[in-house]
């Protein structure tokens, strides 16, 4: 059961082979069972989802089901669910229950997907290892050794682990595409604000955007034909008529320019990894598609103006937790400025601190022009480079991180290591641009991603190439070994 | 030494919308704390704000009104600080590029016309409000009013007095109410004002170094607080010292103003465009259509009163101070077919004298135009005079019926019969012989105490007009 992907799940439903509650109950097991191993989830919302998934089966019997009513799937703990702890991997949210939906739970809801629970993450979506959480690192269910990535590390171990069929995640610097890389998953992160960012909590709003992470490119089109459309309660929702993703899943590859960036194939990316991405491409080739070398000259700034933009808006946006409406409170405050500073002293872990600290003084009197205004030109450099590189090809492919999994700890002391191991993805979110990773690989029984960035509202396309690479090989079929 | 004081004016006007700047709530005044704050206003973790567009227009229609230009881009920027009533740890502001920029307002001080420039006007929230009573030790946050739209109007520090200032700050009270973008309610704090001031020796370029002076919430505090500032840095000054470049408070209570914080200590607020905010583009289908639902300005109207009704500048402008009065003196002009000026003066001697002691604005006014117009109608006919008709007022104004009735009851149609008059006329010289020899002898002053007595012979009703006519012919007989 738990290696069939959406497609099959939802055909397994249509015809009554199995029920919702059945099919619910399964994954809750097999949350009850691996969940202490991997720590994916921080809230598992065992009520809610035989609630829905008793819903959902009436729907089914009436045969007013969508395609995916009945489906167990997981939320990100950073989108908001009404009446259900909602705390963004943070000690200052661990007593909130939010009082309303995110866009994209409602969305869900509608649709009759089922909510298993809310998926472990790194503090406020601040890290690349989720390791920052405050209610623990997740294990990467390849190797418990090594870290999921993060911050969607607890979406993409649980859905490697099959504990979900599918899951939320969110991308602000490749928060969706590097655990997927990492765990062997396909993970999507759409054009900017193709998915509503309302009830989304804010670490970078120009960045922030959320997005499926799943076992095939299929399944990922599948969330995404739920997740994606214009929302009037986000004023940067992109009012984009409604797409089947699925619809091009089928299209034949010939003709299709495929962009190499130099830049991304150089110093910096391990050898094997090359060499894997490499017959990845050759498989593309065969398909029909065609490779040119690109450039892309502005990458090496993408990593410090994106450790200007997103700290600045993230100092701003994390404000409102102040102590004084909800959230933690230090105990006994003195007065305000005590509440305030303890409040945020002891409800915010370090990681947070520090880039809370960082966005501060780039925006600060007499820093802003140098650091706020110069990473904004950068912004628009970067995205320069890749409006030019699409004059000449469709898609552009690349690694998705520079190495595969590392162990648990092996960076943490070292915030710029671990900022690098985002490079290949953050260029792609300060251009707004969608992308995709999916597994082309192990090295060392650790899973190699691949990432391919598309046009702006291309996601059919990155589908499409995905799908057909999927056609042709099994990476994305393989089981972590302890959880067959 | 001459000292020249050099004002600016920072004035808040609350927008007049149903909802809020960022969110649907409601905004209306004085509902239970709390309970017009929703997921947005209180800034709960996920939230997004979407602009209200009636907030937008009304932004517009006031930069239209003072020949401002409306920015085709505006952008929404962040102003950061913590405050337990600011939920968000910022407020969404206006900064670098607000949508109303560089406007003017006309007013007039002592009969001379005078220009104000507007430096700029932009939109923004505003936050809630902190309650320190009934809370035994603690603070209450009442978030109502946290995301109400406001629109901040900076003006050129171009006056040079507080009269200019209560001037510029009244022209542009009734501006906002013409327009019908903010209620201008005091009290409420629908209109708010800042002032900066300072000195400078007469005859120097250089401004002085400026104070900020917040809590003005009346167009009484406001001079007050000017004045007794003015003093405060003159003595200063005078007495060797320098001013501090500070925000200080007014205490109405003791007529002063302290020191609420130095320049040193102001906030860096970290100001940078809101990401959740798209810049707001006008286009200009949308500012032609504003303009085409603009009313008749206040100025406009002045003139038009001039040249249609031939008031004088003074008449005119205390007529045209509201978009309501100015209606009302129109209504009683046409309905009374009386001359414009009677109408003037009825409306701004007994009718201003009745709604002041009342503290009554004109919308208020128990007495209708349609009302006035009937007892002005039977002045300017000859019916009554106006002595007769100010107790007629009076009755009106105190529900007892209307003009026409009232004077049947009364009996006070005026005689205006020649022989009737004359008859009175007759009996009184025949009562009082001696003053008749008198005033032949020459005593012309007795002239009034023969139309006094006739007047009351008449109780009051015979026309004054033939009174003395009449009279006159029979003395010099």
């Amino acid at each position: 059961m738990h290696n069939k992907t959406l497609t099959e799940l939802a055909q397994a439903l249509q015809q009554r082979q199995c029920s919702s509650v059945e099919l619910t109950h399964y994954f809750l097991n097999r949350i009850e069972r691996y969940n202490a191993q991997l720590n994916s989830f921080i809230t598992v919302t065992t009520e809610v989802a035989l609630a829905q998934a008793h819903a959902a089966d009436q729907r089914l019997q009436s045969g007013q089901a969508d395609r995916l009513t009945g489906i167990p799937m997981a939320h990100k703990d950073i989108f908001c669910t009404q009446g259900i702890k909602t705390s963004c991997g943070s000690k200052i949210l661990d007593n909130f229950i939010a009082p309303y939906n995110a866009t994209v739970v409602e969305k869900c809801q509608a649709t009759g997907l089922v909510m298993l629970g809310k998926t472990n993450m790194d503090e406020f979506a601040m890290g690349s290892s989720n390791e920052t959480s405050y209610y623990g690192p997740v294990k990467n269910p390849w190797d418990l050794q090594a870290v999921p990535g993060g911050s969607s590390g607890g979406s993409a171990a649980a859905v490697a682990a099959r504990l979900t069929p599918i899951a939320t995640g969110t991308d602000t610097g490749g928060s969706i595409r590097q655990p997927a890389a990492l765990c062997g998953l396909t993970g999507l992160k759409p054009t900017y604000s193709l998915v509503s960012r309302y009830g989304m909590i804010a670490f970078a709003s120009s960045l922030d955007q959320g997005g499926p992470i799943g076992l095939t490119a299929q399944d990922v089109a599948l969330l995404l034909n739920v997740l994606a459309g214009f929302d009037t309660r986000d004023s940067t929702s992109l009012a984009h008529p409604p797409e089947d993703y699925q619809s091009h899943l089928n299209d034949s590859l010939a003709g299709i320019k495929i962009g190499l960036p130099r830049e991304y194939f150089g110093e910096g990316l391990s050898s094997d990894i090359g060499q894997v991405l490499e017959t990845a491409i050759k498989e593309l080739e065969q398909a029909g598609a065609t490779c040119h070398d690109i450039h892309l000259p502005n990458t090496a700034l993408a990593v410090p103006a994106y450790y200007i933009i997103a700290p600045a808006e993230c100092s701003s946006n994390l404000s409102r937790f102040d102590g004084v409406r909800f959230g933690y409170r230090c105990q006994d405050p003195s007065d305000i400025i005590d509440l305030y500073k303890r409040s945020r002293g002891e409800g915010f872990g370090a990681e947070v601190k520090r880039r809370i600290m960082i966005g501060t003084y780039a925006l600060s009197a007499g820093y802003y022009d140098a650091y706020y205004l110069q990473a904004q030109k950068i912004r628009r450099l970067i995205s320069q480079d890749f409006a030019n590189a699409f004059k000449e090809v469709d898609v552009i492919l690349g690694p998705t991180s520079p190495t595969t999994a590392f162990n648990l700890g092996e960076k943490t002391d070292d915030p710029v290591k671990m900022y690098l191991s985002d490079i290949y993805t953050i260029p792609v979110n300060l251009a707004g641009l969608p992308a995709l990773s999916i597994p082309v690989g192990f090295i060392k029984q650790r899973p190699v991603g691949m990432q391919l960035i598309g046009n702006y509202l291309r996601e059919a396309q990155l589908l499409n190439i995905a799908h057909q690479y999927q056609q042709r090989t099994a990476w994305h079929k393989q089981i972590p070994p302890q959880f067959t | 030494m001459a000292w020249e004081v050099v004002i600016g004016l920072e004035i808040h006007a609350q927008l007049a919308t149903q909802s809020k700047i960022f969110s649907g709530a409601a905004t209306a005044y004085g509902a239970p704390p709390n309970t017009q704050a929703c997921a947005v206003d209180l800034g709960l973790p996920g939230v997004l704000p979407v602009l209200n567009e009636a907030a937008v227009k009304m932004a517009c229609k006031f930069g239209l009104a003072v020949g401002a230009t409306v920015a085709t881009r505006s952008v929404f920027a962040r102003k950061n600080y913590f405050y337990p009533d600011l939920p968000k740890g910022y407020q969404i502001s206006q900064y670098e590029w607000p949508i109303v920029q560089t406007g003017q307002l006309k007013i007039e001080v002592d009969g001379r016309e005078k220009i104000v420039g507007i430096t700029r006007a932009h939109l923004e929230e505003d936050a809630g409000k902190s309650l320190h009573e009934d809370f035994h030790g603690l603070s209450g946050i009442d978030l109502n009013r946290a995301g109400t739209p406001l629109l901040e109007i900076v003006s050129e520090p171009d006056m040079r007095s507080p009269k200019e200032a209560i001037a510029y700050m009244k022209k542009l009270h009734s501006l906002v109410r013409y327009l019908e973008i903010c209620d201008g309610n005091m009290q409420e704090g629908s209109f708010r004002c800042d002032a900066n001031v300072s000195i400078r020796p007469l005859g120097q370029q250089q401004l002085g170094t400026r104070t900020e002076l917040k809590n003005l919430n009346s167009f009484r505090f406001v001079e007050r607080a000017l004045n007794v500032e003015i003093e405060r840095q003159i003595e200063l000054l005078e007495s060797g010292g320098t001013v501090k470049q500070e925000t200080r408070l007014y205490d109405a209570d003791k007529n002063e103003t302290r020191s609420m914080r130095a320049k040193e200590e102001a906030n860096d607020y970290r100001y940078f465009p809101d990401p959740d905010l798209l810049p707001l583009i006008i286009e200009p289908t949308f500012l032609e259509q504003i303009q085409t639902e603009l009313p008749e300005l206040p100025d406009q109207k002045k003139q038009r009163f001039m040249q249609e009704y031939g008031l004088s500048l003074y008449d005119a402008s205390v007529l045209t101070t509201s978009r309501e009065l100015a209606h009302y003196f129109e209504e009683t002009v046409q309905w009374s077919e009386s001359e414009a000026k009677l109408c003037a003066n009825w409306i701004m001697g007994d009718l201003a004298a009745f709604l002041n002691k009342g503290n009554l604005e004109i919308e208020k006014s128990p007495v209708s135009a349609k009302q006035l117009a009937g007892l002005l109608r039977r002045i300017s006919d000859n019916t009554i005079s106006g002595k007769i008709a100010k107790p007629l007022f009076e009755a009106i104004w105190n529900g007892e019926g209307e003009a026409d009735a009232l004077i049947e009851k009364r009996g006070l149609t005026q005689v205006t019969d020649n022989e009737a008059i004359e008859k009175i006329i007759s009996e009184i010289l025949a009562q009082n012989p001696e003053q008749l020899q008198e005033y032949r002898s020459g005593k012309e002053k007795l002239f009034g105490f023969f139309v006094g007595q006739v007047m009351k012979a008449s109780k009051g009703k015979a026309n004054p007009n033939q009174v003395n006519e009449l009279l006159k012919k029979q003395l010099t007989q």
